[in-house]
């Protein structure tokens, strides 16, 4: 093995387990997070008992769960039932690998230590632990093998909450696959790359792709809420409902992987939002950040931080600001709005970049990018009035109407 | 070539490796007492009815049908996407084919959904 490779390899080593331990530490605080963002919106203290101002309590959760006792449900598949949170845990954890983190970092080192030779690495090394050409694909074909843990898991329980739970989830899952998927063709088609790196390099010579593409967005959040069971659409775990859904019969350490997994999911996506909407670690309007160095490093990182971080309390902010779904209204949503609504707007971002392309030949990526916000104001509010039909915009109108009783709320497709 | 992927095989041993080691310590720490009404699967107390291994609504399978055939024109639509970036001379073809074959596409839908393959009763 050439030095080069071997330093190529130490380092990815490093990024592995430092970004491993950046995400179980992060999922272990975000329990943390919600159950103080519970609170706060609802005017309570949360937990507070355990070190400062409870910080210590997801340690206190970890350990109990760790030690706590484990039982099988009575004619559960063993095999299934200790297979499905592993399958549902190695994913969710793959999923951050190819997501870049920061800008690249200027590494220059060769040393040689002892029976193991000489390391060498030189130029610039990727802020992420693997820097696939096809990333944005990995992705999408890891994300989808969450669906077999959970559905083993509702299966191998042999218990009907665990059964119905499972169904639903995998029903769910799969259905907004796809309206997440279409919803990043737009994506790809602006940039013309699958890779990260290039996505996020795109974005830098033009706007951030939330303007040009704010439908393709409004798309990919909904469906990214409906992916990782997050209330609105949490009918997998409904708890009033089906107690806690496919992982009812779980305890110990198994449940604690499925949680794992499913704040895991939950950071994924609202990485892939900074990524993909904006403009992952880009500090917009300066080229200081693409400079290469220690300290432009150290400030993306920190400004991808508090991207993902907005979007992670945002979607806590959703969780106590809309009530579940009805399932018949959930699998109508993703089929019957955001699938065709999807479609349709992949020809329209077609047909626009061809237009500005090949027929007004513009090329600058910014005037491209502001045509195409034009467009989607426009198109943004006529979705916005197909899909309210009258709820927000005109119903305090109707029910002010007077002999006459207010219209029935009606709620998604 | 295959460098990029070197690291994500690393990943997925690493990942493995730790799921393997949660289950077992998890195993090995904790004290099992098994009783009759604990392993019971729970029915919010009551006493167990049947097996949960019943046959389930069709529905599902329909639901699992419906998103292979769409997830499969995702797939198609990645790489023409990326193409449609990459081959300039060659856009207004492009264009015309995924407006033909989304064509068709709408057609199916059209007729799955007026099937009633989409509604939840």
């Amino acid at each position: 093995m050439t030095p080069e490779m071997k330093g190529f390899l130490l380092l990815t080593v490093i990024k592995l387990i430092v970004v491993f331990t950046v995400i179980m530490t992060g999922v272990a605080l975000l329990t943390l997070m919600e159950r103080k963002v519970s609170a706060w919106m609802q005017n309570r203290m949360g937990p507070n008992r355990v070190g400062i101002a409870g910080l210590l309590q997801p340690a206190a959760d970890g350990l109990k769960n760790i030690l706590k006792e484990e039982t099988y449900p009575a004619e559960a598949n063993r095999v299934l039932f200790l297979l499905a949170p592993a399958l549902s845990f190695i994913p969710a954890l793959l999923l951050a690998a190819v997501i870049p983190l920061a800008a690249p970092l200027p590494v220059d080192f060769a040393f040689t230590l002892g029976p193991l030779g000489a390391f060498a690495y030189h130029g610039l090394m990727p802020v992420q632990v693997a820097d696939l050409p096809i990333g944005f694909l990995f992705v999408l074909a890891i994300s989808s093998m969450g669906v077999y843990g959970i559905a083993l898991a509702g299966w191998s329980s042999n218990s009907k909450y665990s059964l119905l739970g499972g169904l639903r989830a995998s029903a769910q899952l799969i259905s907004y696959e796809v309206a997440m998927g279409l919803s990043l063709i737009p994506v790809l088609l602006l940039s013309g790359n699958v890779s990260f790196s290039v996505i996020i390099a795109e974005q830098q010579r033009g706007p951030w792709y939330v303007l040009p593409l704010f439908l393709s967005f409004f798309v990919f959040l909904v469906s990214g809420f409906a992916e990782t069971n997050r209330l609105p659409f949490d009918l997998p775990e409904a708890e009033s409902e089906l107690i806690a859904g496919y992982h009812t019969e779980y305890s110990a350490m198994k449940f604690s992987m499925f949680f794992i997994a499913e704040y895991a999911n939950v950071v994924t996506v609202c990485m892939m939002v900074a990524t993909l909407f904006f403009g992952g670690w880009d500090i917009p309007f300066i080229h200081w950040d693409e400079s290469g160095g220690v300290l432009p490093t150290i400030v993306t990182g920190l400004i991808f931080f508090l991207k993902v971080f907005f979007w992670i309390f945002f979607v806590m902010w959703i969780r106590w600001t809309l009530p579940r779904f009805r399932y018949d209204q959930l699998m109508s949503l993703g089929w019957k709005v955001l699938l065709p609504m999807a479609l349709a707007y992949v020809m329209v971002i077609g047909l626009a970049t061809y237009l500005i392309g090949d027929v007004a030949h513009i090329a600058s990526p910014v005037t491209r990018g502001l045509i195409l916000f034009a467009l989607n104001l426009v198109l943004g509010c006529g979705v916005f009035l197909v899909l309210d039909r009258g709820n927000v915009v005109s119903g305090s109108e109707r029910r002010r109407v007077p002999g006459r009783r207010a219209a029935p709320l009606r709620v998604g497709g | 070539m295959l460098q990029p992927y070197v690291p994500i095989l690393l990943l997925i041993v690493f990942v493995v490796a730790n799921a393997a080691m949660f289950i077992a310590l998890s195993h090995l720490l904790s004290s099992t007492r098994r009783t009759a009404v604990k392993i019971a699967p729970y029915e919010s107390g009551m006493p167990v009815l049947g097996d949960a291994r019943e046959r389930v609504s069709l529905k599902f399978y329909l639901v699992a049908m419906l998103f292979i055939i769409f997830d499969i024109e995702v797939v198609f639509m990645v790489p023409w996407a990326v193409a449609f970036q990459q081959l300039a001379g060659l856009r207004g073809l492009l264009l015309i084919e995924m407006f033909v074959f989304i064509l068709i596409l709408a057609v199916g839908y059209v007729y799955v959904w007026k099937r009633g393959a989409l509604e939840w009763d």
